[in-house]
């Protein structure tokens, strides 16, 4: 699996195609979104909600070989592409790897100009809750291995 | 170019006079369709805030200085220019307070806590803002009394019929909205107070989407209290006013304590200052208060009857190009409106389509404005809302459409 930061460096790169133009921007998260995996409908339960988002994202994460894979939905498709973007940098990864991840990408496409103040928190939630998942798995391998 | 009726003015020229307007948003040009929320302020009134803070800064009402003089002295003509506006018998009759919000709960606080017992009811109607219906739901629930909820029609309008049989010898208060927020939907509070009248109980009108656009007469409306923010009638934020009639007021306990509302005071006792003062206790909101009567000479320079023909046409046509969009669907769809159009679009959450308008510096609102129980009672999670001022234009409504379209087409 590529490194965080090197996914993090592509997408920084593909965002900057889209040259700052906001309709492309907001057109192109819209579709990375749809891209996403289709989440199943039973996952999609008041438990697995992300909360101090504004729209609904479900979220869910197993452990798999030692690493991490999530599955996620949104009920919009705007936060559903921000969450694809967060998948595509931490599946694959070791619970290490997630937890010390430092996330850039937000800061160098410019992400909280185009998602506003609010979804900006919204999108902190659900790092938060991607680490706390991540932290979880680390514990219950130290655990185990204990 | 579009004028506004009869009186020949064209709407570049209104435009003109908003400098919030003349600016890109996202490299386009910006188009403001959130008036319902907040519209914007004509120069005239950002000039009497500046003018106030550079020359008349005082507190009002004790100083003998000469600004304090001033500062009064403005502060006080406003009220009588609210007195005019709203046409109430008395001036004594207009309270300052921050807003519709606080109004409301002045009186569910005040008349409420005195007058209402366990078993009585209060009425609210389905189209109510959420700030017309918790301070009812609070003391309610702190006096034993009871809501009773007048339905809404598919349409969006108060199913009269309902509320007539919910009216009984236990209504105490009656509160409803004079134009609804999310639908637009202009309700027929003549009738409703009459009815409540005959039962004796009060009625308490929320106007915050009526000041700007519909003639206000308290006399004759006979209606017992009146609230209204002056943000969104071009004025200032933070304040805005709280008609109640004489009688009903004199009988009401102060709503908050501290200076200005006493007449004299001794650790034993106080007893309080007359109308209005009772209920303004505190430093008020002194600019925005004088700022508000520029508000409301722009609105009568125009004429109220002017502006709301304007803005009636174009809801027509903004009802006109959304509905001739596939998969857009009007909600809010009462025959009397203000100029206020929700839409959803069929499997496009109203988030997405607003994130899409504002990437072309389309400004609209989206979600459930603060009316849930409205938006389950359409089962739906809420709208989009393009809601429109005097200084909107049927292009401007035009890009609306076109955004909306070009948002449809690509997520299909």
């Amino acid at each position: 699996m590529k490194p965080v930061d090197q996914i993090q460096n592509e997408i920084i790169s593909e965002f900057a195609v889209l040259d700052g133009d906001m309709e492309m921007t907001v057109f192109y998260i819209m579709e990375l979104g749809q891209k996403l995996p289709v989440m199943n409908e039973v996952d999609k339960t008041d438990d697995n909600i992300v909360k101090g988002c504004q729209s609904k994202v479900w979220l869910t994460a197993r452990l798999e070989n030692g690493n991490v894979y999530f599955e996620a939905d949104s009920n919009t498709a705007i936060t559903k592409g921000l969450v694809s973007l967060l998948i595509r940098i931490f599946n694959h990864q070791t619970p290490e790897a997630i937890l010390n991840a430092d996330l850039y990408f937000m800061n160098k496409i410019g992400m909280e100009r185009f998602i506003g103040t609010q979804r900006s928190n919204g999108f902190a939630a659900m790092i938060k809750q991607m680490k706390l998942y991540a932290l979880a798995f680390k514990t219950k391998k130290e655990l185990a291995g204990e | 170019m579009s004028t506004l009726a009869a009186t020949g003015i064209k709407i570049d020229q209104i435009r003109a006079q908003f400098p919030v307007l003349h600016q890109l948003v996202n490299g386009k040009p910006l188009i403001y369709l959130d008036n319902a929320a907040t519209n914007q302020k004509p120069k005239r009134v950002i000039e009497a805030l500046a003018r106030y803070y550079e020359k008349d800064n005082a507190n009002i009402h004790r100083g003998i200085h000469t600004l304090a003089e001033r500062a009064t002295k403005a502060y006080e003509e406003t009220r009588h220019v609210m007195q005019r506006f709203i046409h109430a018998k008395h001036v004594e009759e207009i309270i300052f307070t921050r807003g519709v919000t606080e109004s409301i709960n002045l009186v569910a606080a005040t008349y409420g806590r005195k007058f209402l017992n366990a078993g009585d009811e209060v009425i609210l109607s389905g189209l109510e803002h959420h700030s017309n219906i918790v301070p009812w739901q609070m003391i309610c629930e702190e006096k034993g009394a009871h809501l009773k909820v007048i339905p809404v029609t598919e349409v969006g309008e108060i199913d009269l019929k309902a509320y007539r049989t919910l009216l009984s010898s236990k209504t105490r208060i009656v509160a409803v909205n004079h134009a609804s927020n999310s639908l637009g939907t202009i309700n027929p509070i003549k009738e409703i107070i009459d009815l409540a009248h005959q039962r004796q109980a009060v009625v308490l009108i929320d106007g915050a989407q009526a000041s700007a656009h519909l003639p206000i007469d308290v006399q004759e409306l006979d209606c017992d209290f009146y609230c209204i923010s002056s943000h969104k009638m071009y004025g200032p934020t933070g304040t805005g006013i709280l008609y109640g009639k004489k009688e009903l007021l004199e009988e009401m306990p102060p709503y908050m304590g501290g200076g200005e509302m006493i007449k004299e005071v001794t650790f034993a006792k106080t007893t309080y200052n007359e109308l209005p003062y009772k209920f303004e206790a505190g430093t008020p909101n002194i600019a925005d208060v004088i700022a508000l009567k520029e508000a409301v000479s722009f609105i009568e320079e125009l004429g109220k009857e002017q502006i709301a023909a304007y803005e009636l046409e174009l809801l027509k046509y903004a009802a006109q190009r959304l509905s001739a969009i596939k998969g857009v669907r009007l909600v809010g769809t009462a025959p009397e409106k203000v100029s206020v159009q929700s839409f959803i679009v069929d499997g496009i959450h109203p988030f997405d389509i607003g994130q899409m308008l504002d990437a072309r510096g389309i400004a609209v609102r989206t979600g459930h404005h603060c009316t849930q129980p409205l938006m389950d009672r359409f089962g739906i999670e809420g709208t989009v809302r393009a809601s429109f001022s005097v200084y909107n234009t049927k292009a401007e409504i035009d890009s609306l459409a076109e955004g909306v379209e070009r948002t449809i087409n690509f997520m299909r």
